[in-house]
């Protein structure tokens, strides 16, 4: 199993670690028993573009090198643009995840779109009305089939 | 700074072991099969290795085969004596849950092939039960295969005790002492072993070059058919360059056991009451009937891929036997037959030392492990609830 460069980069240098004092949106995901936990936090402000964005995660390596460029992908975008962002591209844009490591940049995903979950809920409005249906990381950590 | 600590996965090549090497690959070139001078001298150069490996175990030289890794000769050992006559018939298969894949998987598969094998528990230390082994026992055992030392944990089995019980009951006695070969002293007489795995490459030897002791008159059904060569037992040319490198480590191994048990004993001491200053950490596996060298925690709220590729950073090699570093969904088998928690067989750390590690590597891991974990800590969501 082998990391790629960006990977490794993001690893030595996760980008946007941290907590938000003023977040406006929190959004957490993944559990102790699968191993990772992704925190997320974001200030979005009255346009709804997503001005500050920080993480927390425990994980491994692909776990947090996804957090860290899931949060890269989503600063300074608007909160329909974040919802956007797919486990697919997190893992395209660190130039792939061994193949047993896709199911960490699932939990990247999700923890944005769990923090965007928050923020419609802040806002009082229902967040099944703007967002797409969740994958599920517990499913894919903890119940699927090993090969 | 670079800190090797990864000695159970494999070690660095003594200088003594590759200088003695090099010819064979050299001028040496000869088969051992072969009726002329230069085949000759392979031949004696093996032979000489074979009686290196034998005086460590306390074995005859014609009881050890040469193989191609401490794998294959567990493999030998398991489908050898229950497909051949040794087995005498029966069909049943005794080992452990904390067994090396090598073991685990051959027996798994035997398994599949219909033998009936049976799984013994160990405890949280990693030991298993003499009671529980003598209960398993039936009267169509063939084979018991308790590994002496485990590469995990590090924790070592009572061997002498579970090779008398294995005699009094006249079933066969394997053990994988892949971890264990010439770091502890092992007597394959007076602790009733029938079967002995090893392999070069875990003290200070080449890899792939293993070998198979078979105690005499024991027939096994060979693995690998072929011209015939170690007896008919293992056939293919040799790897003479790699036996003999193994005889040279093993050699070096039997010479400086007892200084090199009682330095690395010191350098595990020091390295485990400093990495279990840090908050949260335990030790896993046995406190004292460990390995030399061994030395195995699980750090609370870190996970252990990450940690290892931190500490890589740092220029430390370690292991981990956390899930993600498995590449399956699941911590290694040997943490959970030990009773951890998932949650705590995520932080799971191992740092063996070894023959070239000294003082000055425990003092510099004990000065980079606190702080990458201090690192991840930050990071965590999980560690600030606390």
């Amino acid at each position: 199993m082998l990391y790629s460069e960006k990977v490794m980069d993001h690893l030595a240098h996760p980008r946007n670690v941290g907590q938000l004092e003023n977040a406006n949106a929190v959004g957490e995901v993944g559990n102790m028993k699968c191993g990772d936990i992704m925190k997320i936090y974001l200030d979005i402000d009255e346009n709804e573009v997503i001005q500050d964005v920080k993480f927390q995660t425990f994980g491994c390596g692909a776990a947090v090198a996804t957090s860290s460029m899931a949060t890269e992908m989503i600063k300074g975008k608007t909160v329909e643009e974040a919802m956007k962002l797919t486990n697919a591209a997190v893992a395209e844009a660190l130039d792939g995840l061994p193949p047993v490591k896709m199911h960490c940049s699932v939990l990247a995903e999700e923890a944005v779109k769990s923090a965007l979950e928050d923020y419609y809920k802040r806002q009082g409005k229902n967040p099944a009305d703007y967002m797409p249906v969740s994958s599920g990381h517990e499913e894919v950590c903890c119940h699927s089939e090993q090969e | 700074m670079f800190v090797y600590a990864d000695n159970a996965a494999t070690t660095q090549i003594a200088p003594q072991v590759l200088e003695a090497m090099l010819p064979y690959w050299k001028e040496q070139y000869g088969n051992p099969s072969t009726l002329y001078r230069l085949g000759r001298e392979s031949k004696i150069a093996m032979e000489k290795a074979r009686s290196q490996v034998a005086q460590v175990v306390g074995a005859r030289e014609e009881e050890i085969f040469f193989t191609g890794s401490g794998t294959e000769s567990d493999n030998m050992a398991l489908k050898g004596v229950l497909y051949g006559p040794a087995a005498k018939g029966k069909k049943g298969l005794i080992t452990t849950k904390v067994e090396h894949h090598a073991i685990l998987h051959t027996a798994q598969a035997l398994e599949k092939e219909g033998f009936q094998v049976t799984f013994l528990d160990v405890n949280s230390q990693g030991l298993v039960d003499l009671e529980q082994l003598e209960q398993a026992i039936g009267p169509d055992t063939a084979l018991v295969s308790i590994m002496a030392a485990n590469n995990e944990v590090g924790t070592i089995q009572p061997i002498a005790e579970i090779g008398a019980l294995c005699r009094r009951h006249g079933v066969l006695f394997h053990t994988d002492a892949v971890q264990a070969f010439g770091h502890m002293p092992i007597d394959v007489n007076e602790m009733n072993i029938d079967l002995l795995s090893l392999s070069a490459h875990k003290i200070n030897g080449p890899k792939g070059a293993g070998a198979l002791y078979i105690r005499k008159g024991l027939s096994l059904r060979p693995v690998i058919e072929g011209g015939g060569q170690e007896r008919n037992r293992r056939s293919g040319t040799e790897n003479v360059a790699g036996i003999v490198g193994l005889g040279a480590a093993a050699q070096l191994a039997y010479e400086t056991m007892e200084e090199e048990s009682a330095r690395l004993k010191k350098l595990a001491q020091k390295l485990t009451e400093g990495v279990l200053r840090i908050p949260e950490t335990i030790l896993t596996g046995h406190p004292t009937q460990r390995l030399p060298g061994a030395c195995s925690f699980a750090v609370g709220a870190v996970e252990g891929e990450s940690l290892v590729l931190y500490l890589d950073m740092e220029g430390v090699c370690a292991s981990t036997g956390s899930a993600c570093s498995t590449g399956s969904l699941d911590p290694s088998h040997v943490l959970m037959a030990i009773g951890l928690s998932h949650e705590t067989a995520h932080g799971s750390l191992r740092l063996t030392l070894g023959r070239f590690n000294t003082e000055k590597d425990v003092d510099v891991i004990l000065e980079k492990l606190p702080q990458v974990v201090d690192k991840l800590r930050a990071m965590s969501p999980v560690w600030n609830r606390k």
